[in-house]
């Protein structure tokens, strides 16, 4: 028997995301005045890409089974602290974005210290930590201002070769640098496996600590990378409540849209990307339609809330009624 | 029957555990806040001071009354600030219709809380989606229809003067009236999770649905209630504050997520579910706003606070909020 069906099973979310998006942005260019050219590619690209950082990092725990909520503060917090540091001379800068990432990479080692080792519920431990970062922002940035190397900025946000927005791109090399490692290694499959069923994982001598650890911290060095890319787009770093509060939010929605179960164990970052991609397509789409921009919020709450109860028709396939309180 | 009660209070619901260590080690913090504070500034231990720091509490002691409830279940109730928001919009909205408006404002603003509070529940209960989820989820559709209604402004309606006497009057001299109100919710509160089926199943689910299930409870419709609950006592908070500040605003209810939680959890009740007390969570509601206070007092920068609520919060969890270790 050959494995493409088992394959195809594993990746259906996925796919069914990158269908979606697909189709979506195919409505959104044909309806675009401009039609689809570089330009409009880009200016969709750069949008999608933050939230697609977020998305990803957002995913990473919950294929553990877990929550981030803090992740939108954590892209903030990035953000006002690469206002500061991501400047000057090509090696200041470098060390900037070193130590950028470097915080990122706390950020999210902290709270996976926390939910792992300190055994909290990851709702309420990353809400609090949510609020330490968002605090550590304000403090950094009280008013919004601050700089950035406009040079590396403008390389990251433009094209390369005149058609390939280098957002993109950078979004690629993220993938192959973080994701395809993580996921093909040890820790990944321990990861998916702490996700699925923890208990059988733990009894198969998994090493599931170690992994949901690891998917935390990189959690939050994907954030960074995301706060990294906001500073290159808006020139300045500001310490924005609600920003980090929808960030949070849309994560959730594009995680779900990408097809990653939020009980765990199901999906991977890709489909969290293109659920990204095509959440951002939603608000777009209004955009092109002429919609009132006032409507934007609600009917990305909607698209929200349709996308969450989807999730409850495998309550269909449920034949013995106590598996509901599994 | 013997060795296996080497902690006899464990067997009891925790209303009954008189030295549940949690809530003294609230009251313990609040002393200490108290003495801090006496300390700093001698007007602290005045009496005025102490019933206007009670009268500020008894909006958030509203709010955490429900979200008490839900915490209880083993959920979580994410969508109280726009809840809260809605319920102070809708409530001012109303009044703006005659006297029929007038009359009815109250009611209009805290159906509207129950309205959400029901499709949260009809999620979580029927359609099993995960709580923290689906209220994220309604607080943006609520906030989507409050920034479709608002026009992206602060709305212009005023509170009409029965929400402002609701907030800031004085029924009985000396008292100011939030504080009578939150001591009406309050003993409902304690009421119905000690005295009635529906207080009792609440914390039978908390501790595990599947066994209340058997036992016959109808689970599904106590966590629907549960929720409603929670919702109307959100945007009851709400219409107090609207009350309070005479109108209401677009993120009012931002302010309040966190607290809520905060305060529930600081005051003993199991994350998890299924354990903790209402005086629990009234030490937790004195405490934050008593923290809350101090630091505004020695004006400690917005900054500063979030940190230290955040600080405070892990804190307590590491002490009291943990999972069981063994799997």
């Amino acid at each position: 028997m050959s494995d493409w069906r088992y394959r195809l099973a594993e990746h259906h979310g996925t796919l069914l995301a990158i269908g979606i998006f697909v189709v979506m942005f195919a409505v959104y260019t044909s309806n675009h005045p401009a039609g689809l050219t570089a330009n409009v590619v880009q200016t969709a690209a750069n949008k999608g890409v933050l939230l697609a950082f977020v998305a990803m990092a957002q995913a990473l725990v919950v294929i553990t089974a877990g929550i981030d909520l803090s992740v939108g503060m954590t892209f903030v917090l990035t953000n006002c602290l690469a206002s500061w540091l991501v400047v000057g001379s090509p090696l200041e800068t470098t060390f900037g974005v070193v130590v950028v990432l470097a915080v990122g990479l706390l950020c999210g080692a902290v709270n996976g210290a926390i939910v792992i080792y300190g055994r909290l519920q990851p709702i309420v431990a990353t809400i609090a930590t949510g609020a330490i970062y968002f605090g550590i922002a304000l403090m950094l940035r009280p008013f919004p201002g601050g700089g950035v190397n406009e040079d590396l900025a403008d390389a990251l946000t433009g094209r390369l070769f005149g058609f390939v927005p280098a957002s993109l791109v950078t979004l690629g090399a993220v993938v192959l640098l973080v994701w395809v490692p993580f996921s093909r290694s040890v820790y990944g499959r321990a990861a998916y496996a702490a996700g699925s069923s923890e208990v059988a994982a733990y009894m198969s001598g998994v090493p599931i600590r170690r992994a949901k650890f690891m998917a935390y911290s990189l959690s939050g060095l994907l954030a960074a990378v995301g706060g990294l890319f906001l500073t290159f787009f808006t020139y300045t770093g500001e310490a924005a409540y609600a920003s980090g509060n929808a960030y949070t939010l849309f994560s959730i929605a594009a995680v779900v849209l990408g097809g990653v179960s939020l009980f765990g164990g199901k999906g991977s970052v890709i489909g969290a990307i293109f659920g990204a991609l095509a959440f951002r397509t939603i608000g777009d789409l209004l955009f092109v339609f002429d919609f009132d921009p006032l409507w934007q919020p609600l009917f990305q709450g909607v698209v929200l809330l349709v996308a969450v109860s989807l999730g409850a028709f495998a309550l269909f396939r449920v034949r013995n009624r106590l598996d509901w309180f599994a | 029957m013997t060795d296996t009660t080497s902690d006899p209070a464990r067997r009891f619901p925790s209303f009954l555990r008189r030295a549940d260590p949690a809530v003294l080690t609230a009251f313990v913090c609040i002393a200490l806040l108290l003495v801090f504070g006496s300390l700093y500034s001698t007007s602290f231990l005045s009496p005025e001071y102490l019933l206007q720091q009670l009268k500020v509490a008894s909006f958030l002691g509203v709010i955490a009354t429900g979200m008490m409830i839900v915490i209880l279940l083993g959920q979580i109730d994410l969508s109280v600030p726009w809840v809260v928001s809605a319920g102070a919009m809708m409530a001012c909205a109303a009044a703006a219709y005659g006297t029929a408006g007038v009359a009815l404002a109250i009611p209009f603003g805290v159906l509207c809380g129950v309205a959400i509070g029901l499709v949260n529940g009809i999620g979580v209960a029927y359609l099993r989606i995960p709580s923290m989820i689906i209220t994220l989820a309604t607080n943006a559709v609520a906030q989507g229809l409050m920034v479709v209604y608002t026009g992206g402004f602060s709305p212009q309606d005023s509170a009409p003067e029965a929400m402002r006497w609701l907030a800031t009057g004085f029924l009985l001299p000396g008292v100011p009236n939030a504080v009578l109100i939150w001591a009406i919710v309050g003993a409902a509160a304690v009421f119905l999770l000690t005295r009635t089926t529906f207080g009792r199943s609440v914390y039978a689910i908390g501790n595990r649905e599947r066994a209340a299930y058997l036992s016959g409870i109808d689970t599904r419709r106590v966590v629907l209630i549960a929720f409603a609950i929670s919702g109307g006592l959100s945007a009851f908070g709400g219409v107090l504050l609207a009350g309070y500040a005479s109108k209401a605003a677009q993120s009012m209810g931002d302010a309040y997520l966190l607290p809520a939680i905060a305060a529930v959890v600081l005051g003993g009740t199991s994350i998890l579910g299924g354990r903790g007390s209402y005086l629990g969570t009234v030490a937790g509601v004195i405490l934050i706003t008593l923290l809350q206070s101090i630091l505004s007092v020695m004006q400690m920068p917005e900054a500063g606070r979030q940190v230290i609520y955040g600080v405070v919060i892990v804190a307590m969890l590491l002490l009291y909020g943990r999972a069981p270790a063994s799997r």
